[in-house]
C-alpha cells in the first residue's frame, strides 16, 4: 500500500529502542580494553569469556556515563536498583545470559524534544538502563551472511562485555505523516546529545549506536493500538526514516487486505529499503529474568548524581537557543544552520575571530554549495574553521574582496595550502592603489558615457554598472568600495 | 616422633619452622598416605606427586633463604575440585568439564599459594556441588573413613574424607546449603562456613551465587581458623565480597573461653527425623556448654521450617542460569559436532550427555521457578521466605550470642541408601540451610559418636554475619572440653584404614 493511502486510513504509533556503546576505556564488568577493530578475541579475559568461576565487577565509569545520559534526557536517577540476568542461549553470549536490567532500571521518566518542520515533538523516555554487549558472530559461507545457510560461524568476543546503554521511548503518537521524520529527528537529536556528553562516539556504521524501530498502526479514530513489530539492523539515520516508512506501508497493506499484523522482529535491508521477517515474538523465549546475584544493588549517592548534573556540558537544545540569540538568527535561519550541521563550524569560526554573520555566510553559502557538489558533509570539507576566519580577516582588512575570497576557498579546498599561501601563490590582491585605480576609473567613465551621464544627473544607482566595469577590467582585484568612491567623486555625485 | 600425617597443621608448621622437618618430608608423608589409602577412600580426583614436591621444595627454599613465611607455609592441603587451578584440571565433579585446564587461579587458590600451602590435589565432590553424599560425582563416590560403605557427606565429601583419613591436615570446601558442615559432621572433623562475602567466590565454579561460600576443613578448630585466615578477606574481583577485616578467628580459637556467653538452642531443630544418637550427643553438648559457664536458653525461629523449600527454589533458580554457560562452544565436552548439526543441537546433546541426573533435576526446577507466570509464586515467594528467615536470626541474635543445633539430623548413611530419594537426601541439610539463606557464620565441631552406629555427630554453632570469631570461640571451648574427656580427638576413635 502506498504511504499516503496508509496514512489516510491508519495512525502510526512508534517506539524506539536505542543501544549506545559507551566509550569507556575498559569493559562493563572486567578490565579488558574496548578499542574498536582489534584482531578477533584479543581483548578478552576469563570474565568477559564467561569462564567457569569468573565474576563480574561493575565499571564505575560506565555507571557515571549512563547517569549523565539519564540526566541529559531529563530522567530521574533512581535511588536504588539492581542488575538482572536475561537468560537465553546463543553462541555469541559467553554465559548464555546477559547482565542487563529488567524492572529496576537506573534512569526513568525523561524526555527529549525534537523539531520537525518547525514543530516540536516531545519524545517521552520510558527508561534508560545499563547492560553488557554480546560477542559478534560471523557466519561464513551461504549467500546472505546470516546464520541460515552458513557453512560455519566464527565468534569474536572482543565486543562481549562492552558497556551498553539502552534508551527506550514511551509510545510516540500523533505524529501522522511525519512519523518517519520524527523517528529520524529523535535519533539525530539523541546522537547529538550523546556526542556532546562525550560518553560514546555514537557511530551507527560501527554499531556504537543501534536503533530498533517499533511500529504499529491503528485505524484513524481508534483508541486501541495495533500489534507492533520491531525492526532491527537499522544502521543509519536515513534507514531509521526509511524503516518506519516502509513498515507503515507494509502494515497498511496487511491491514487493508483484512490481514493481521504478526508481532515479530523484522530485519531491515539497507539495499532494498525493505524488511524481512525475523523470529516471531509470539513464540519468543521466556528470558527468565531474575536479579543478578553476583552483583550488589546500585545506590548512586545523591551527592554524586548532583555533581554529575552540575557538570553536564551545554546540551544541544540549549546551545541552539544560545547561538540563535547570539547570532541573531530567525527560527528558519537557525533550522537551516542546524540541518546543515554547521553549528559547530560556525561557532568555531566565530571563536577564531570572525563575525557571526560572516562566518555563517561562508559556511552556509559558499562552503555548503561545495560540500553538496562533492557529496560530503560540511564538516568533511578539507578546510578548518580557523582558515575560514583567516579569509574573513583578510576581507575585513581590505586585502581581499568576496570574489577573491572565493578563489582562496577554492585553493584551500584543492589542497594548495592555507589562505595566506593561496593568496601568495595565486597572486590575489585587491587593487586599492588610487593612482592605478583612478586611471582605470577614468577610462571606464570615458567608455561608458551614457551611464556616466545618468550618474551626473543624480541617478546614483547607475554607478553600479561603472563599478562592475572597473571590477571586470581588473579581473576582480579592485577594491570595489574604493572604486565606487572614485567614480562618484569624478562625476560630482558624492 | 608422631607420624607426620597424624599431626595438626599448626604442629606441622611449628616443626618446619623449627627445622625439625621440611615441607618436602611433610609432603612426601602425605603423598605416601594418599598412595596407601586413597584407593579405598577415593577422595582425590587429581594428584600430581611431582608437582606437589616441587611446591614443597619451593617453600623449603624460601625458608632456607630466610624469607618470612606465613603461619601455614609448607603445610599440605587438599583442594576441592570446584576452585579453578591453572596447573591442574578442574572438573567440578562433572563430565562436562572433564579435562578442562583453567587459564586462571581462583582467588582462594591464589591465596593458598601465596601463603605457601602445598596443594596435594583436587578432591571429589557432588557434581557442581549439588548433593549431600558425593554420590553425584561423575567420577564415582568417595567413602567415609569411619566406614567405607558409608558416604562422607557432601558436596565437599572428597575434602572431608581426605582430612578424616589423614591424607591431608587441611582442605578447602564450599558451603551452599551445608556442603562443608554436613561432611565435617559425618566424618568427625571441623568444618566452617564463613560469613557470606567473607571469602572470595572468584574462581569458584558457581552453583548458587547468593549462597556459595568457600570455607575450611581441619581436624582441629585452631587449624580451621588458621586456614580461614589464610584465604579469607576482601577480594576486589568479587563484587559480593565484604570490604572489612577478617574477624579474629585464630585468636578466638586460641582463647576458647565462653563464660557468660548466651547460647540459644533452636527449638525447631529437633524431633521427628532426628536420629536418637544425634539428639543424645547434642543434648550433652548443650549441657557441656552450660557447665563451661554459658547461659543456655531455648529460642524459636518459626520460619526455619520453610528454609528447605525456599532453598530448593532459590538454589536451583540460580544454578539454572549459572550452568547455562556449559554449552560446548568454548571449553569442555562437545557432543555431536560432526558438521551435520546446528549449534543449538550440539549444545543440547552435550548438556544431555555431560550433566548428571541431579544437576538436570535442579536446572529443570530452577528453569520452571523462574518462568514467566511462575516467578512470583516460586522464586519471588522464596525470596520473601529468605527475608523472614534472616529476620528470625536477627530476632534470635538479640537474645543470644550464638545459636546451636545438630549439624545434620543423622550420622553418615550407607552409600546408595538415599541415591534414588532426593527428598531424603535434601533433609541432610535441614539444619545448615538457614545460615546460607541468611549469610551467617557457622561451624560444625565433633561432639561424640552416636550410640546406635558408633559414627560421628557434629554440633553446629551459628553466629551473625561477620561474627565468625564467635563460632570459633565456642567450637574451640567444646573441642577442648571434649578432648580432655575423651583423652584425645574424636578421630582417634576411628578404625585404622
Amino acid at each position: 500500500m502506498g504511504y499516503d493511502e496508509a496514512l489516510a486510513r491508519y495512525e502510526p504509533v512508534l517506539g524506539l529502542e536505542t543501544h549506545i556503546e559507551l566509550g569507556t576505556a575498559s569493559k562493563m564488568f572486567c578490565g579488558c580494553p574496548t578499542a574498536f577493530g582489534a584482531p578477533p578475541n584479543t581483548q578478552v579475559c576469563p570474565v568477559c569469556l564467561g569462564l567457569p568461576g569468573s565474576l563480574p565487577v561493575t565499571n564505575r565509569a560506565a555507571i557515571e556515563g549512563i547517569i549523565r545520559i539519564g540526566l541529559a534526557l531529563n530522567c530521574s536517577v533512581v535511588e536504588w536498583c539492581r542488575f538482572a540476568r536475561k537468560n537465553y542461549f546463543y553462541p555469541d553470549m559467553p554465559k548464555n545470559y546477559q547482565i542487563s536490567q529488567y524492572d529496576e532500571p537506573i534512569c526513568i521518566d525523561g524526555h527529549l524534544d525534537v523539531e520537525v518542520d518547525g514543530e516540536t515533538y516531545r519524545i517521552e523516555i520510558e527508561r534508560v538502563h545499563m547492560e553488557e554487549d554480546t560477542g559478534k558472530s560471523l557466519h561464513v559461507g551461504g549467500a546472505t551472511g546470516r546464520i541460515h545457510g552458513a557453512d560455519h560461524s566464527l565468534v569474536d568476543y572482543n565486543r562481549a562485555g562492552i558497556p551498553l546503554v539502552e534508551i527506550v521511548t514511551k509510545p510516540i503518537t500523533a505524529t501522522g505523516d511525519r512519523a518517519p521524520l520524527v523517528a529520524r529527528a529523535y535519533v539525530t537529536e539523541l546522537r547529538a546529545l550523546i556526542r556532546t556528553l562525550g560518553v560514546s562516539d555514537v557511530r551507527m556504521e560501527e554499531g556504537s549506536l543501534r536503533a530498533d524501530v517499533n511500529v504499529s498502526l491503528m485505524p484513524r479514530g481508534a483508541t486501541e493500538w495495533g500489534t507492533r513489530t520491531e525492526t532491527k539492523n537499522v544502521n543509519s539515520l536515513r534507514s531509521v526514516e526509511r524503516a518506519v516508512r516502509s513498515e507503515i506501508e507494509r502494515q497498511g497493506g496487511v491491514l487493508a487486505a483484512g490481514g493481521r499484523v504478526v508481532q515479530e522482529t523484522r530485519h531491515f535491508h539497507e539495499d532494498t529499503g525493505r524488511s524481512t521477517s525475523g523470529r516471531s515474538k509470539e513464540e519468543a523465549q521466556d528470558y527468565r529474568y531474575f536479579p543478578e546475584p553476583d552483583l550488589v544493588p546500585m545506590a548512586p549517592p545523591r551527592a554524586w548524581v548532583e555533581e554529575l548534573r552540575a557538570t553536564l556540558p551545554e546540551l544541544p537544545a540549549a546551545r541552539r537557543r544560545r547561538v540563535q540569540r547570539e547570532w541573531g538568527l530567525s527560527d528558519l535561519e537557525l533550522r537551516d544552520v542546524v540541518n546543515a550541521g554547521a553549528v559547530d563550524l560556525i561557532e568555531e569560526t566565530v571563536a577564531a575571530g570572525a563575525e557571526p554573520a560572516a562566518a555563517r555566510k561562508w559556511w552556509m553559502n559558499e562552503l555548503s554549495r561545495r560540500a553538496t557538489e562533492q557529496g560530503v558533509e560540511l564538516a568533511e570539507l578539507p578546510i578548518t574553521a580557523g582558515q575560514v576566519a583567516r579569509i574573513q580577516e583578510l576581507i575585513t582588512a581590505g586585502e581581499l574582496n568576496d570574489k577573491l575570497a572565493r578563489q582562496v576557498f577554492e585553493g584551500v579546498l584543492a589542497g594548495e595550502g592555507g589562505p595566506d599561501e593561496v593568496v601568495a601563490a595565486r597572486g590575489l590582491k585587491v587593487v586599492s592603489d588610487d593612482g592605478e585605480l583612478a586611471s582605470i576609473v577614468d577610462k571606464v567613465i570615458a567608455d561608458n558615457a551614457d551611464a556616466a551621464d545618468k550618474v551626473r544627473s543624480g541617478k546614483v544607482a547607475a554607478a553600479g554598472a561603472l563599478v562592475g566595469a572597473v571590477m571586470k577590467a581588473t579581473r576582480g582585484q579592485a577594491d570595489a568600495a574604493r572604486a565606487r568612491e572614485l567614480i562618484l567623486d569624478r562625476l560630482g555625485a558624492s | 616422633m608422631t607420624e607426620l600425617t597424624r599431626r595438626t597443621a599448626a604442629e606441622l608448621a611449628a616443626l618446619m619452622a623449627a627445622g625439625e622437618t621440611s615441607a618436602v618430608e611433610v609432603a612426601q608423608a602425605h603423598l605416601d598416605r594418599i598412595a596407601a589409602v586413597d584407593g579405598r577412600i577415593e577422595a582425590f580426583l587429581h594428584t600430581d606427586p611431582e608437582g606437589v614436591l616441587e611446591q614443597a621444595r619451593a617453600v623449603d627454599a624460601r625458608r632456607a633463604a630466610g624469607e618470612e613465611l606465613g603461619p601455614l607455609a609448607g603445610v599440605p592441603i587438599a583442594h576441592k575440585d570446584v576452585f579453578t587451578t591453572r596447573d591442574m584440571p578442574t572438573t567440578a565433579g562433572s563430565k562436562i568439564l572433564e579435562g578442562w585446564r583453567p587459564p586462571y587461579d581462583a582467588t582462594v587458590t591464589a591465596r593458598l599459594r601465596a601463603a605457601g600451602l602445598v596443594i596435594l590435589g583436587k578432591t571429589n565432590l557432588d557434581e557442581f556441588a549439588m548433593g549431600s553424599s558425593t554420590e553425584n560425582s561423575a567420577y564415582g563416590p568417595t567413602r567415609n573413613p569411619w566406614d567405607t560403605s558409608r558416604i562422607p557427606g557432601g558436596s565437599s565429601g572428597g575434602s572431608s574424607a581426605a582430612v578424616a583419613a589423614y591424607e591431608a591436615p587441611l582442605a578447602t570446601g564450599t558451603d551452599t546449603g551445608g556442603s562443608i558442615r554436613q561432611p565435617a559432621s559425618v566424618t568427625g572433623i571441623v568444618g566452617a562456613k564463613p560469613t557470606y562475602g567473607g571469602s572470595s567466590r572468584y574462581g569458584l565454579i558457581a552453583f548458587a551465587s547468593s549462597l556459595d561460600t568457600p570455607g575450611p576443613f581441619a581436624r582441629t578448630v585452631l587449624d580451621a581458623a588458621l586456614l580461614h585466615e589464610a584465604f579469607s578477606g576482601h577480594d576486589p574481583m568479587d563484587a559480593t565480597s565484604i570490604d572489612r577485616p577478617v574477624p579474629p578467628v585464630v585468636e578466638a580459637a586460641r582463647r576458647a573461653e565462653i563464660a557468660g556467653l548466651r547460647v540459644g538452642v533452636v527449638r525447631e531443630f529437633a524431633g521427628d527425623g532426628y536420629q536418637a544418637g544425634v539428639t543424645a550427643r547434642f543434648d550433652e553438648a548443650v549441657e557441656l556448654l552450660e557447665s563451661l559457664g554459658a547461659k543456655v536458653v531455648e529460642v524459636s525461629c518459626p520460619h526455619f521450617e520453610y528454609a528447605l523449600p525456599a532453598y530448593y527454589l532459590i538454589a536451583p533458580s540460580e544454578c539454572s542460569s549459572n550452568l547455562a554457560r556449559f554449552d560446548a562452544m568454548r571449553y569442555g565436552l562437545r557432543i555431536g559436532d560432526d558438521g551435520s548439526r546446528s549449534a543449538e543441537e550440539v549444545m543440547a546433546l552435550t548438556r544431555a550427555e555431560g550433566f548428571g541426573p541431579e544437576v538436570k533435576r535442579r536446572i529443570m526446577l530452577g528453569t520452571y521457578a523462574l518462568s514467566s507466570g511462575y516467578y512470583d509464586a516460586y522464586y519471588g515467594k522464596a525470596q520473601q521466605v529468605r527475608t523472614l528467615i534472616t529476620r528470625d536470626f536477627e530476632a534470635a541474635f538479640e537474645q543470644v550470642d550464638v545459636l546451636v543445633s545438630p549439624t545434620t539430623p543423622t550420622t553418615a548413611f550407607p552409600i546408595g541408601e538415599r541415591a534414588d530419594d532426593p527428598m531424603a537426601m535434601y533433609l541432610a541439610d535441614l539444619c545448615t540451610i538457614p545460615s546460607n539463606l541468611a549469610g551467617n557464620a557457622a561451624i560444625s565441631v565433633p561432639c561424640g559418636l552416636a550410640d546406635e552406629d558408633g559414627l560421628p555427630v557434629g554440633l553446629q554453632i551459628m553466629a551473625p554475619p561477620l561474627a565468625d570469631d564467635r563460632v570459633y570461640r565456642v567450637a574451640a571451648a567444646v573441642e577442648r572440653a571434649l578432648e580432655s574427656r575423651w583423652n584425645g580427638p574424636l578421630l582417634a576413635k576411628a578404625p585404622e584404614l
